[in-house]
């Protein structure tokens, strides 16, 4: 069953995405005029719309490039590095 | 205080002992039935909180084995809960020694979280440390004997500090007891034993050992470890150090740098073991900030993560029991033969990423919250940050180069993987329902928090908007950087590089220089202390024959002469001169006493 479903969705990669590009407005949208923004801790997720998807967006990239460079500045090395 | 009760680490002790004894077809009914027994022992203890089992140890010193109260509860019903699961996943295990060692071990841990004072923390301590090192030594894999020995030597280097700081703090107030450390009033003792606690749960730069072992541990062992030692130390801080604002920042540089390395790593146990760092993180910051809120935070995310960190590394030990390979770059596309561990592995990832309806959305949040309320601000967002990394890594990253993406398996490989036995299904399946009981019906877990009047809502409106927009802007996020993300044949260089390689500097000196002077010295002792040696044995002989022997000898004869001559003067066989001669002599001495 789950083969089934996964083999579905890899068969229509573009619904996916479709699927991907809608959700994400959706929940903006949500986010800015249903959510509830009173109770947040700081002014920019009280006044900056979207602003966990934006704070994402960076932190991923933050993340992501970090790692790369923290990676090849030297301490990725080859497997047999403590072998010799 | 009542002293009659029935310590839960004893049945596990007792039950570990009789293992050998037991045979097939009772050997799996008896090995599943004493951490049943061992949960009921915890359900009962936590039942009445108290002090139990206290001794006078050398009329001195006032032992207590088991204190309960909400703190330790908690932590002893998810540690007997694991113990249930771990052994269950290990069921197919023939060789009864790793049982053995599991059983120590979670004995070990359900000990220190009971202990009242330093003496019995220090015993459960140590039983861990030990007990657990085995559980890496009976991995039968290339380098898991040297794993093994760099884990007992610097959980060894741990519990010396421990010792030498309760040992000092003995000293300087003479109470051995295990309670709050005072911030304001700190001491090297409390460094010492923060240090050593620390140690156990991983935090920088005392953390290398984690991904070290947990990687080369059996697929069974690694389940256990998982769950017990860096959790434990979670209580231990919680219980000695709450509110030490030093562990905040540590906590969060954990946090941080234990998910850059899993971004980094391509063997899947280290990855998550990298993980463990991460999420210890949360926890660690979470003790440090200290309110009520925080350390129910702590509590309910360490819970938690036994669960759907159990729940990780048993499908990736699923994995590696079916296909024998640990490494991302020989991993890949296995979903279709690993339909049931991918599902489970995908339960763990999405719980540790905090999915609504999941256990890491219910605890996680708490902790973050208390950071914000706290008005750590940075604090708050970095934490949020490596919530985002924990979704690339666990969620994303881990199950894509498991099964999706292009197969890097080799034909072996690929025709050796299958789902696992069906103990292993069962395990999984009960540490998945846990995650998903955790994530849905609040009062399981929240009611087992040590703060009972501190009220937490995680299904906010607000908290569900803030985490569906992490998960799905990392989720695209990810679709366009994950080549970035992609597995490399690599390892990458931590901290221990400085142990591994000053343990090849001992090694050299000890060849090189200090062999060399060894033979240096040898040789010296050959050519001039044993030549010298002999002139003096030689001088001493002749000095003893000539010198010595001639005057024995000489003085003999003198003697000898002297009698010669004597009896030639005294004695010439006339009995009146004789008689003459003695009466005199008799006379002399009596006249001398007399007058003298």
């Amino acid at each position: 069953m789950i083969v089934q479903l996964i083999d579905f969705l890899k068969a229509r990669p573009k619904a996916v995405k479709t699927a991907a590009t809608i959700a994400l407005p959706v929940l903006l949208v949500w986010s800015v005029t249903g959510v509830d923004t009173s109770h947040a801790h700081t002014w920019a997720e009280r006044y900056i719309p979207g602003f966990w998807a934006l704070f994402t967006l960076l932190a991923c990239l933050v993340l992501v490039f970090f790692a790369r460079w923290f990676g090849k500045s030297g301490i990725m090395t080859r497997e047999d590095y403590y072998d010799d | 205080m009542t002293t009659s009760f029935l310590h839960p680490a004893l049945l596990l002790i007792v039950g570990a002992v009789l293992l050998p004894l037991v045979r097939e077809p009772f050997r799996k009914l008896y090995l599943c039935s004493v951490p049943i027994a061992t949960f009921v022992a915890v359900l009962a203890l936590n039942w009445q909180p108290g002090v139990y089992g206290e001794v006078v140890f050398m009329d001195r010193w006032t032992l207590t084995f088991a204190r309960v109260d909400n703190l330790s509860s908690i932590f002893g019903f998810i540690m007997g809960l694991m113990a249930i699961i771990g052994t269950i996943y290990g069921l197919h295990v023939k060789d009864n020694w790793q049982h053995l060692a599991s059983w120590f071990y979670v004995a070990g841990s359900l000990g220190v979280i009971y202990a009242g004072d330093y003496l019995v923390l220090f015993l459960f301590w140590e039983m861990m440390a030990f007990a657990s090192t085995f559980l890496v030594w009976f991995n039968k894999e290339e380098g898991a004997l040297a794993a093994g020995y760099r884990y007992l030597l610097v959980h060894t280097f741990g519990g010396v500090l421990l010792l030498l700081g309760f040992v000092l703090r003995y000293q300087a107030t003479g109470d051995i007891s295990f309670a709050l450390l005072n911030e304001q009033d700190t001491h090297l003792f409390t460094w010492l034993i923060m240090a050593g606690l620390m140690l156990n749960a991983a935090v920088p730069p005392l953390h290398s050992w984690l991904p070290d072992a947990y990687s080369k541990a059996t697929v069974t062992g690694a389940v256990f470890m998982c769950a017990f030692t860096t959790k434990t130390a979670v209580y231990t801080l919680a219980r000695a150090f709450a509110g030490f604002d030093i562990l905040i920042v540590l906590g969060v540089i954990m946090a941080i740098y234990g998910i850059v390395y899993a971004l980094m790593e391509n063997d899947i146990r280290r990855l998550l073991g990298w993980e463990i760092v991460s999420q210890v993180g949360y926890m660690v910051a979470g003790v440090g900030i200290g309110t009520a809120l925080a350390i129910n935070g702590t509590c309910a995310h360490a819970f938690a993560h036994i669960l759907y960190k159990g729940l990780l590394f048993m499908a990736a030990g699923a994995v590696i029991h079916s296909t024998g390979v640990c490494r991302f770059t020989e991993l890949g596309g296995l979903y279709k033969k690993m339909p049931n561990t991918m599902a489970f592995m995908i339960i763990g990832g999405i719980s540790v990423s905090a999915f609504p309806l999941f256990s890491g959305f219910v605890s996680k949040a708490m902790i973050v919250a208390a950071s914000f309320e706290a008005h750590l601000l940075w604090a708050g967002f970095l934490l949020s940050m490596v919530s985002v990394g924990t979704f690339l890594v666990a969620g994303l990253r881990l199950p894509y180069l498991v099964f999706f993406g292009e197969s890097r398996c080799s034909e072996e490989t690929m025709s050796r993987a299958s789902d696992p036995p069906w103990n292993m299904h069962l395990a999984m399946l009960v540490a998945a329902f846990f995650c998903f009981l955790v994530g849905t019906y609040m009062p399981f877990l929240y009611d087992m928090l040590p703060y009972r009047d501190t009220t937490f809502h995680p299904y906010t409106s607000y908290h569900l908007s803030e985490t569906l927009q992490i998960l799905v802007v990392t989720a695209i996020a990810f679709v366009f950087l994950k080549d970035r993300l992609a597995a490399r044949p690599t390892i990458s260089l931590d901290l221990d590089w400085f142990y591994r390689y000053g343990g090849r500097l001992f090694l050299w000196l000890a060849e090189r220089p200090l062999q060399w002077l060894d033979t240096a010295w040898g040789a010296a002792y050959r050519v001039v202390g044993l030549y010298g040696l002999m002139v003096t044995a030689r001088f001493w002989a002749w000095f003893d024959w000539h010198g010595i022997d001639g005057l024995v000898d000489g003085s003999a004869l003198c003697v000898r002469a002297i009698g010669r001559r004597l009896a030639l003067v005294l004695q010439r066989g006339h009995i009146q001169q004789t008689i003459y001669y003695a009466v005199t002599f008799a006379a002399i001495i009596l006249i001398a006493y007399v007058c003298l």
